[in-house]
């Protein structure tokens, strides 16, 4: 299988890394990888800023570079849910350019949620493993493209992750992109609650599917001198997917067989 | 609001700002819409298929939505058939004069009020007491608001920002009550107050949560049965009602029921549903002598033909504010408005004009908890940011924002520039001690006055895409 990635403006800039992950998990899972060089953002911002006529020139062109029909794999569930819930409607005075946003929105998926619903590997062929006490805010963009519980399902696969679920852990962060910005003071107390949550669970590392909130969560820990770990699945199974790779090479190799 | 008042209110940002700074407000707050909203969550699978029901309450409100004239005219005749009778009131000025001048040909001196969003919204009671006539709220959240001389705060639990030691101390001082912080005694004493209101009253005044077309009947649902007390009692008895409120049959208001208590308190069925259709019949043992339904326009109708008709399917359960992250964070009395919260978001400006409310729809971080909660599939979000292209295209976005989106579309329709922009943030970077921005100048001082703002990857993924693609 082929999948193009759609990196997203924030995770392209901020956590790149995050992305080299997807790639590398993929390609282990036999997945081939294609990066659209010409991609900048889905235009999330211009929407939620009312400013659609921006938003619609913007998503036009990620239409254009999105061309094709290879599946489209995401970091980013907000992202994702712009594609699939608000490309289709930008365009409903135009019949042709909406046809190919429903095409392009019917192709693109959440990562976790290309793996579990899509591409469905045998995650028993892998040795999972991952030390950490971890816990999990999900992502209010999940809502509009209807994962539920995926991500918790995919952490408790890891052998050593202790999961524990945080109080309202389905609660916005206060990102909101440009929210943070022009309501800086609701945005800053609702993010405060979010880390005395965290706080209170007693995690060694926060699980968090999004560029947007990490940025805001981190940031907010950051600031509060709490020094709970933020990171993205992706990276956890990269690691976890490299070390049982390791330890499958390291036994295989006496008997002289491939991994 | 009176324009006097509005006059003295400290704009948005500030209200929210000192609701925030106000102690327990919040915790007070989250822990109630918490409750009913875990409430919501366990009751609604009863329901065997909620989406599916959810959905078919949608259409049943877009049909009736769609052919509202219609619908206002057969449960018009059907009132009058049963004897009562129906006004229309094209502006809240009308509403009142038609309920004072009821009010006036009866010589009532005291009414008795079940809750009503409606009449709030027209500021009933402060006109009739204008009039010098006493109007005593009977809903027990309702009745602590009256008087405290406050606000309701949350459309369906009006005093969930107070705490029951305040509530005590309030008893204690207005109603006598020895100070105790059991809500049943509480209960017991405003009960105790509230017969003797029952009793006296000459006219009655409830709201109307469905209105059925075919039977010309008025739905009302209370917890406490003081609609009931409210209704069949007094002499007159006026259910005042905005035109919205039409369900076509006796079947669509079952499903509207099921699904309003479910949504609202995480109960099954609230506890009194009051049909109404008329005054009292030959042999009837109680009822009142005159039925009145004012039904209410104030710009409904300009709502039904514009792109934020959606609105209209509210059947105010409230299930949209237990949810919402910011209602929890400021509270209700933030708002400056009637209907507070997601759904207030949108109809407050749509009733009351963008001017004095164009921080509404913008002041929401578009998480869609309103959305997944509502009963009746209003997508929230997708209208507030319609409604913030509306302000925008109506002249009323600031400037700067427009320019500024006008600056980042230009960079965002070419990845070159795009990249370019990239390269000057991972500058401004270079004066980030330890990796984090600390401070940072207008408008990114808003984000670091709360938290700290990474800095920029050193190269960027499209960079490392090259090391990638080759290995």
């Amino acid at each position: 299988m082929r999948v193009q990635l759609f990196v997203t403006c924030l995770t392209d800039t901020y956590f790149p890394d995050v992305a080299a992950c997807v790639v590398r998990v993929l390609r282990r899972l036999g997945v081939e990888v294609d990066f659209p060089k010409r991609q900048t953002c889905c235009g999330q911002p211009a929407l939620n800023s009312g400013c659609m006529h921006d938003f619609r020139a913007v998503a036009a062109r990620m239409i254009d570079v999105f061309e094709g029909s290879d599946p489209v794999v995401t970091p980013s569930g907000s992202c994702c849910s712009i594609v699939r819930e608000y490309f289709p409607h930008a365009f409903d005075d135009d019949p042709v350019r909406r046809a190919r946003a429903v095409a392009l929105a019917g192709r693109t998926y959440e990562f976790i949620e290309f793996l579990e619903k899509k591409l469905r590997p045998d995650w028993s062929a892998w040795d999972l493993r991952f030390d950490a006490v971890a816990t999990y805010h999900y992502s209010c963009h999940l809502r509009g493209i209807g994962i539920t519980d995926e991500h918790v399902r995919m952490l408790q696969r890891f052998r050593g992750l202790e999961y524990r679920p945080m109080e309202k852990m389905d609660q916005c962060c206060g990102f909101g992109g440009t929210f943070a910005v022009k309501y800086g003071d609701i945005s800053g107390a609702m993010v405060r609650d979010k880390v005395a949550n965290i706080r209170k669970i007693g995690a060694n590392l926060l699980v968090c599917n999004d560029g947007g909130c990490t940025l805001n969560i981190a940031g907010a820990l950051h600031r509060d001198g709490c020094d709970v770990r933020v990171m993205h699945i992706a990276q956890i199974l990269d690691q976890a997917m490299a070390a049982s790779e390791k330890r499958r090479a390291a036994s295989a190799v006496p008997q002289g067989v491939q991994p | 609001m009176s324009d006097a008042r509005a006059a003295t209110v400290p704009d948005f940002r500030t209200r929210a700002a000192r609701a925030i700074a106000e102690p327990g407000l919040s915790q007070a707050v989250t822990s109630a819409t918490l409750r009913q909203y875990e409430g919501r969550k366990r009751m609604l699978p009863e329901l065997g298929h909620p989406l599916e029901i959810r959905d078919l309450a949608a259409r049943i409100k877009d049909h009736t939505l769609a052919h509202l004239d219609r619908y206002l005219a057969i449960f018009a005749e059907n009132v009058r058939r049963h004897g009562g009778q129906v006004h229309f009131a094209q502006t809240p000025d009308q509403a009142v004069e038609i309920i004072g001048g009821i009010a006036r040909r009866h010589q009532v001196r005291r009414i008795v009020k079940a809750k009503s969003m409606t009449s709030e919204e027209i500021h009933l009671t402060e006109h009739l007491e204008a009039d010098g006539i006493e109007v005593v709220e009977t809903d027990l959240g309702e009745f602590i608001v009256q008087i405290d001389h406050d606000r309701p705060s949350h459309i369906v639990t009006p005093v969930i920002h107070k705490t029951t030691g305040q509530i005590a101390r309030l008893f204690e001082r207005v109603l006598g009550t020895p100070y105790t912080e059991d809500p049943e005694v509480l209960t017991a004493a405003a009960r105790r107050h509230l017969r003797e209101k029952f009793r006296t009253a000459d006219m009655g005044i409830c709201g109307c949560n469905f209105a059925v077309a075919e039977t010309g009947t008025v739905c009302i649902v209370t917890n406490e049965g003081n609609g009931r007390y409210c209704t069949s009692r007094p002499k007159v008895v006026v259910a005042l009602m905005g035109m919205e409120k039409m369900v076509p049959s006796m079947p669509d208001l079952a499903v509207m029921l099921k699904l309003l208590a479910k949504s609202s308190t995480g109960q099954r069925l609230t506890v009194y549903t009051n049909l109404m259709s008329g005054p009292r019949r030959p042999g009837d043992l109680d009822g009142p002598e005159e039925f009145h339904v004012v039904i209410l326009d104030r710009g409904r109708s300009r709502i039904l033909a514009s792109e934020f008709r959606e609105t209209l399917r509210c059947i105010r359960c409230g299930a949209c504010l237990n949810a919402c992250p910011v209602y929890r964070t400021i509270g209700g009395h933030a708002y400056n408005s009637v209907y507070p919260g997601p759904i207030g978001k949108l109809i407050t400006p749509l009733l009351a004009g963008y001017d004095e409310y164009k921080d509404l729809p913008n002041a929401s971080s578009l998480c869609g908890a309103c959305f997944e909660a509502c009963p009746v599939r209003i997508d929230i979000p997708m209208l507030l940011i319609r409604m913030r292209d509306d302000l925008r295209r109506q002249g009323k976005m600031h400037w700067f924002q427009r320019l500024a989106f006008r600056i980042w579309r230009w960079m965002m329709l070419s990845h070159r520039l795009y990249a370019l922009g990239g390269g000057a943030g991972r500058l401004w970077d270079w004066v980030a001690p330890g990796g984090w921005h600390r401070r940072a100048p207008f408008p990114f001082s808003a984000w670091t006055r709360h938290r700290d703002l990474p800095v920029m990857a050193r190269r960027p993924f499209r960079k490392m895409w090259k090391d990638l693609e080759n290995s």
